[in-house]
């Protein structure tokens, strides 16, 4: 379960309790990646840095890593697999074929 | 390089929402584009489940979770009380279509007609899903659902919000798909600037309804708003109607209604019924945008 320091906390303690409920821990603690059937894999040799994959990722799953590619500053996508659902979107929506999908091990 | 979305993820992660689910993408690009100093209006619809458990929330800002009716009329009370205490938040009512086409259309008809300060968004995924996929008055011609099974399926046309919405003149009214995230940014941005009642209609697909392969979620999205099926539109004061993206070479209906599970049994008569229905839908678009 979540801790009380986990990420922001909405709810502001030293004021009286408000008369309605409202939720105040992050759900960062389940860990959706565990839900993954097929796992995407970027291959950075393919990878245009178009970021099409980072836009269409419902989970926020796909991660903005700052690389310089041939002298030029572009955005990397990095996939984080603790929360990757393995929906496959970023797979079939990539333009140049970056992304492949295997199945899951085990 | 320069992003023409914002980078800051202000939705977190570990949301209960099935594999490739459009509502979760619509949320994340409209907090993208709305920013943190929001207070979100929930009623009973799939966000509600996939928001997380009390007291846990995947949203990181504020969220009150009401009845399927209240959605807009909590959101008048939320924006009331916060201009009293001088804030300047944007408030945002997110409801699904069941809560906007059926259920919460009375309340939403009142706050339109006082012009409440709040953005209205419904993600429409043509059903009532979470629940167990029953028809709602979104649910498209001839498409399956458990109410309205293969043998009788639904024989009404979906119902016009739009155009409800854009008689009662309000401020500021548009349709934008995931597909089209730069466009979907664009317009909540301009609404965030607007004052008064503000509706956003998000086409937001829906693979365990709709029965379809989770990866296709964007493409058919995409499909939906090139074969003529979710025109994006805009209209101001309900009166000036915009066409933001022409289809002049449309694809063809049946290229949406093939990967979905909902359309299997529709026969070649069939298709071309919901064809006829979208050509026809698209030319009184037509009409209203010339004028």
């Amino acid at each position: 379960m979540a801790k009380k320091s986990d990420k922001k906390i909405i709810f502001n303690k030293e004021k009286k309790m408000p008369p309605f409920a409202i939720s105040f821990y992050s759900m960062e603690y389940n860990k959706t990646g565990g839900w993954r059937n097929f796992r995407p894999v970027i291959d950075y040799d393919k990878c245009s840095c178009c970021l099409i994959c980072w836009k269409s990722c419902p989970e926020a799953a796909i991660k903005l890593k700052k690389t310089k590619v041939k002298g030029k500053e572009k955005f990397k996508p990095v996939i984080d697999y603790e929360y990757c659902k393995g929906c496959g979107i970023c797979w079939e929506e990539c333009p140049t074929e970056a992304i492949d999908i295997e199945e899951e091990a085990e | 390089m320069k992003l023409k979305i914002p980078e800051e993820e202000i939705m977190g992660h570990g949301n209960l929402a099935c594999q490739g689910c459009g509502a979760t993408l619509a949320m994340r690009l409209a907090l993208k584009a709305l920013g943190s100093n929001t207070v979100i209006v929930l009623p009973a619809c799939c966000w509600s489940v996939i928001d997380g458990p009390f007291p846990h929330s995947v949203v990181n800002v504020p969220l009150f979770h009401t009845a399927f009716a209240a959605g807009p009329s909590t959101a008048s009370g939320v924006k009331a009380a916060l201009e009293i205490q001088g804030k300047d938040t944007n408030v945002v009512a997110w409801a699904g279509d069941g809560g906007t086409y059926d259920i919460g259309l009375g309340t939403l008809s009142g706050a339109a007609e006082r012009n409440d300060d709040m953005i209205y968004v419904c993600y429409d995924n043509e059903a009532y899903m979470n629940t167990g996929i029953q028809r709602s008055s979104s649910t498209p011609l001839k498409a399956w659902t458990t109410t309205t099974p293969v043998e009788n399926p639904k024989e009404s046309h979906k119902k016009d919000i739009i155009s409800i919405m854009a008689a009662h003149r309000i401020p500021y009214l548009a349709t934008a798909s995931v597909a089209y995230p730069e466009d979907m940014i664009e317009k909540f941005k301009k609404a965030k600037d607007i004052r008064g009642m503000r509706f956003i209609l998000v086409f937001s697909p829906c693979p365990t309804g709709w029965k379809y392969a989770p990866q296709l979620t964007v493409k058919l999205a995409r499909l939906a708003v090139q074969s003529r099926v979710f025109p994006l539109i805009e209209i101001e004061n309900g009166i000036k109607w915009k066409l933001n993206k022409e289809i002049t070479h449309p694809s063809p209906v049946s290229e949406y209604l093939k990967p979905q599970g909902r359309f299997k049994h529709l026969s070649d008569e069939d298709i071309a019924e919901v064809e006829q229905s979208v050509e026809a839908d698209w030319n009184r678009l037509l009409e209203k945008t010339k004028k």
